[in-house]
């Protein structure tokens, strides 16, 4: 191997390590907030580059009608409770949020698609398709079990993976696509050239890491979110709604998902199932760094990035068994170095 | 427990099954067979046990190449493969197991997707086992020259195999080893205090999972004589762990259900579903997802426990009463100093916990551990039981130094205990319940269990569980859930389960609270009744009215230390006890 060649993998690595360092850290949110082991994390990756592409292309992206049935399906968990409550009031409010807002986003993305508009509106249009997915979600597979055991949430995790894996097949057909890139535009520095999109995807994992660090650190959302991670029970008892707060963090989650897709959308070819691997190479970076800290998974999110693109290059052919099995050596190391007390499951 | 008419109805059904049906049907039962194999594993390792694995479909890939790459290119017998192919998934399941089952629940099911992905692109890129294309032109399985080569002949053996795991499944659970296993999901801090070795426990299942996936991956390889990666991928063990939960992954024959299930449906789905939108894809996994949704929101145990309301009840309780009593340790002679706390000292953090404490206990007597919340009183519990470890001082039984030893190895001496918090399994009956405690006055292991050849010493462990209810009261209710009892029943059953164990020191954690005035006071009369029968009673209590009238002697804590001990008359006049629980002397 060549210093050049080193040079150009390191590059590559950096920015596939960019990118499952958001997720890693997005995961690692959701499981401290909400225990939930967030396998869909994967599929709204796809259907942000999937949308993206489409729109590129001038077509119609099929997260509009999973978006508008979501909100519906939502809607029709909260209004049967409103109704059995007798709480007509609150029916104006889920009226808005579940069916009148995806609506709106679905008339927006059906006059926008033929406009062919600059690349920064695309981009809010896919983000504002696929965000509302996450509390979606969170509402109707998640919340309804929301004291259930970690195993009982990663099995609802499974269930929710299939159903928008699945219609992602439906909606988006089973053909791979791949947007073209935001800008030709290369930096060369000596032997090294480096691509705009890299630049963007490291900028844009930095500037998102800058941002939650902002809202942990001074906002009384995350403060909120960091309390109900660390001690459920307590942050109900000081008046944290926990529920708020697994939708909040499903919301964040859904959002570093689809910046995810929209910056890789023009890097690789991307299917309806792409995501789902994608996600997972998150959670073996959050593994990597303990799944406790926040820097420490994004550290071994960005090594494993490397490590895929060194062993792309030693080993193509074994590239992705390299990736999946680099956390046993990690697991007997943790399993060796922590101590083991029985633990029960809670009922 | 399985209901004998309909467990015949079954076998009658599948006898003749493949000669009211088409061959196309009949290779449809075989791939519920086939599949109803690895779930069973499931149900055992996921819904008993609460391990979950998505990587399933790696074992069954694992001997079912190693058996193809075998017969086709060395030419060597199926027959012979097995035990091989089996080698290799026990080996594999092993290490893997050795690795994860140390840490938290979420890891293995995270690392099982991580293998499962591995596994199916080792399969993918191996030129020895045919990369993409697999191996095809397997030979069929001959049985004394009787060639299995067509679907209605694979059939039989596919479905002895499986009924025959099913039903050394049942076995199982019905069984010494299997009320431990079933202890294991929710109550494994209690198994662990009657002598189970919980992890090791938890090992062995996760080996017998692979392994029953092993055997179905070779009866598989065989069946269809093609193997190639696309069976192996990671949405077959998402499905296997989806029939489990969609079957009722509490019960074995949740597996037989789950695996018909998702089968036919997948049949039906990929038929239905392509000529729906127009193009090849495997869009059932919508339904299938939905499916699981909505039943953890529903049903959360499967169908199995809806569908069995419809069965006629299983047959009633049968004991042993002429069972030969199983034996008895020799007790220690009254008086004699049984316990010994010396200097026993606990540090959380910042806090001690206990401090420097020492008391000893003798053989006979009731002691009674008191103290105002927070004394220490549990913590000094724990120590003793060995829950926890000691950070210094020494704990002595009959001479012999305990505190460095796990609770299942202080069980074995004789000290049992209760819990405070009702550590019963709520949907097991009193009687098994009870009988955990007899776990270590039995040897049969696992396997014995599976062939039922431990029949004889479960029947005495079982006996000796319903003499021990009757003996504190409870005879009437031996085959009720434990779970169905008043909370003084329950607290009642979790001392005779630890009188079960034949104890010396019986270890009672506030047994008297939460219960009603009645309640206290026939628990006062079954304590006193059982010391006046030679047992020794330590008693961590709250209650001073409970403690005072029934206790020999008491030993109070404050702050972790020793504040007093003696008779409860003079702990009654002691003024800093007075203090310590009251303020200050009026």
């Amino acid at each position: 191997m060549t210093f050049d060649i080193a040079l150009w993998l390191g590059q590559d690595g950096v920015t596939n390590g960019a990118i499952y360092a958001l997720l890693a850290l997005a995961l690692l949110l959701v499981f401290t907030v909400t225990r939930v082991i967030f396998v869909p994390q994967g599929e709204f990756i796809s259907y942000a580059a999937l949308s993206l592409a489409l729109l590129q292309a001038g077509r119609m992206p099929g997260t509009v009608y999973v978006l508008v049935i979501g909100g519906l399906v939502a809607a029709l968990f909260d209004g049967v409770i409103a109704v059995r409550a007798g709480a007509w009031r609150r029916l104006p409010r889920i009226v808005l949020v579940y069916l009148v807002l995806p609506l709106l986003m679905a008339a927006i993305t059906w006059w926008a698609v033929p406009q062919k508009l600059a690349l920064g509106w695309q981009v809010l249009i896919v983000l504002g398709l696929v965000v509302p997915l996450g509390p979606i979600l969170y509402r109707v597979a998640y919340q309804p079990l929301a004291s259930a055991s970690v195993l009982v949430l990663f099995i609802v995790s499974m269930a929710a993976h299939y159903v928008l894996t699945g219609l992602g097949l439906v909606f988006f057909g089973g053909e791979g696509l791949r947007a073209p890139p935001f800008s030709d535009f290369q930096l060369k520095l000596g032997v090294l050239t480096i691509s705009a999109q890299s630049m963007l995807v490291v900028a844009a994992t930095l500037v998102i890491m800058v941002l939650l660090w902002l809202l942990f650190g001074r906002s009384i959302y995350g403060k909120a979110l960091r309390a109900t991670a660390i001690n459920r029970t307590g942050a109900r008892l000081v008046g944290i709604p926990t529920g708020l707060s697994g939708s909040l963090s499903f919301t964040l989650a859904a959002f570093i998902g689809a910046v995810s897709g929209v910056l890789i959308a023009p890097i690789t070819t991307i299917y309806y199932d792409t995501g789902f691997l994608i996600g997972l190479k998150g959670f073996v970076g959050a593994i990597l760094g303990g799944m406790g800290s926040y820097p420490l998974a994004a550290l071994g999110a960005l090594s494993l990035g490397l490590l895929e693109s060194f062993s792309s290059f030693w080993a193509s052919a074994y590239k992705e068994v390299i990736v999946f099995t680099i956390i046993i050596p990690v697991l007997v190391w943790r399993s060796l170095t922590s101590h083991h007390a029985v633990e029960d499951e809670e009922e | 427990m399985r209901p004998k008419p309909a467990f015949a109805a079954f076998l009658s059904f599948m006898a003749v099954a493949p000669l009211l049906v088409p061959e196309f049907h009949v290779t449809l039962l075989n791939y519920i067979g086939l599949a109803t194999l690895v779930t069973l594993g499931l149900v055992v390792l996921t819904g008993v046990v609460g391990l979950i694995s998505f990587g399933q479909q790696a074992f069954v890939g694992l001997a079912a190449y190693t058996t193809a790459v075998m017969t086709t290119v060395w030419g060597i017998s199926p027959w012979v493969t097995l035990p091989v192919a089996l080698l290799f998934t026990l080996v594999a399941a092993m290490i893997l197991g050795a690795i994860i089952l140390r840490l938290s629940g979420h890891y293995l099911a995270l690392t099982t997707i991580a293998w499962a992905i591995a596994a199916y692109y080792l399969f993918g890129k191996f030129e020895l086992l045919g990369q993409y294309n697999g191996i095809a032109n397997l030979p069929a399985l001959s049985i004394f020259g009787w060639k299995l080569d067509t679907g209605a002949k694979s059939y039989y053996l596919i479905w002895v195999v499986t009924t025959a795991a099913l039903v050394a499944a049942h076995n199982l659970l019905d069984s010494r080893s299997g009320r431990a296993i079933r202890a294991l999901r929710f109550r494994g801090v209690m198994a662990e205090s009657f002598g189970v070795n919980t992890a090791a426990l938890k090992y062995l299942l996760f080996i017998y999972a692979a392994l029953l996936a092993g055997i179905s991956g070779w009866l598989y390889a065989h069946f269809l004589r093609l193997v190639s990666p696309g069976a192996f991928g990671v949405n077959a063990g998402i499905d296997y762990l989806f029939m489990a939960v969609i079957g009722g992954a509490t019960q074995v024959w949740g597996a037989v259900l789950g695996a018909t299930i998702l089968t036919l449906l997948k049949e039906w789905l990929q038929d239905l579903l392509p000529k729906l939108f127009g193009q090849t894809g495997n869009y059932e996994i919508v339904v299938f997802g939905l499916l699981v949704l909505v039943l953890l929101h529903r049903a959360r145990n499967g169908l199995l426990p809806v569908l069995a309301r419809f069965l006629p009840p299983g047959p009633p309780l049968r004991i042993a009463s002429d069972a030969a009593p199983l034996a008895r340790r020799s007790p220690p002679a009254p008086g004699a100093t049984l316990l010994e706390v010396r200097a026993a000292q606990k540090r959380f953090g910042g806090l001690l916990a206990v401090d420097r404490l020492s008391f000893e206990q003798k053989s006979g007597e009731i002691l009674g551990l008191i103290g105002p919340n927070g004394a220490g009183k549990s913590t000094m519990f724990n120590l003793v039981t060995g829950v926890l470890r000691c950070d210094g001082g020494e704990i002595l039984f009959r001479g012999e130094r305990i505190e460095h030893l796990p609770s299942r190895d202080i069980a074995r001496l004789g000290i049992c205990r209760t819990f405070q918090h009702v550590n019963l399994i709520g949907n097991m009956t009193v009687l098994e319940n009870a009988a955990i405690g007899a776990h270590l006055r039995g040897k049969q292991g696992t396997l014995a269990a599976m062939l039922r050849l431990e029949r004889d010493e479960d029947a005495r462990l079982l006996a000796e569980a319903a003499m021990q209810l009757k003996r504190v009261g409870l005879g009437a209710h031996l085959a009720s859930p434990a779970g169905s009892l008043a909370l003084g029943q329950q607290r009642v059953v979790e001392i005779a389960r630890a009188l079960c164990a034949d104890p010396l020191l019986l270890l009672l954690d506030e047994p008297a609270a939460g219960l009603r005035y009645a309640e206290k006071a026939a628990l006062a009369d079954l304590l006193r009744k059982l010391r006046d029968e030679g047992m020794t009673i330590l008693l961590v209590e709250h209650d001073m009215d409970f403690v005072m009238g029934l206790v020999d002697r008491l030993v109070v804590m404050d702050f972790g230390a020793k504040l007093a001990q003696g008779i409860p008359a003079e702990i009654q006049a002691d003024a800093k006890v007075l203090q310590a629980y009251l303020g200050g002397v009026a």
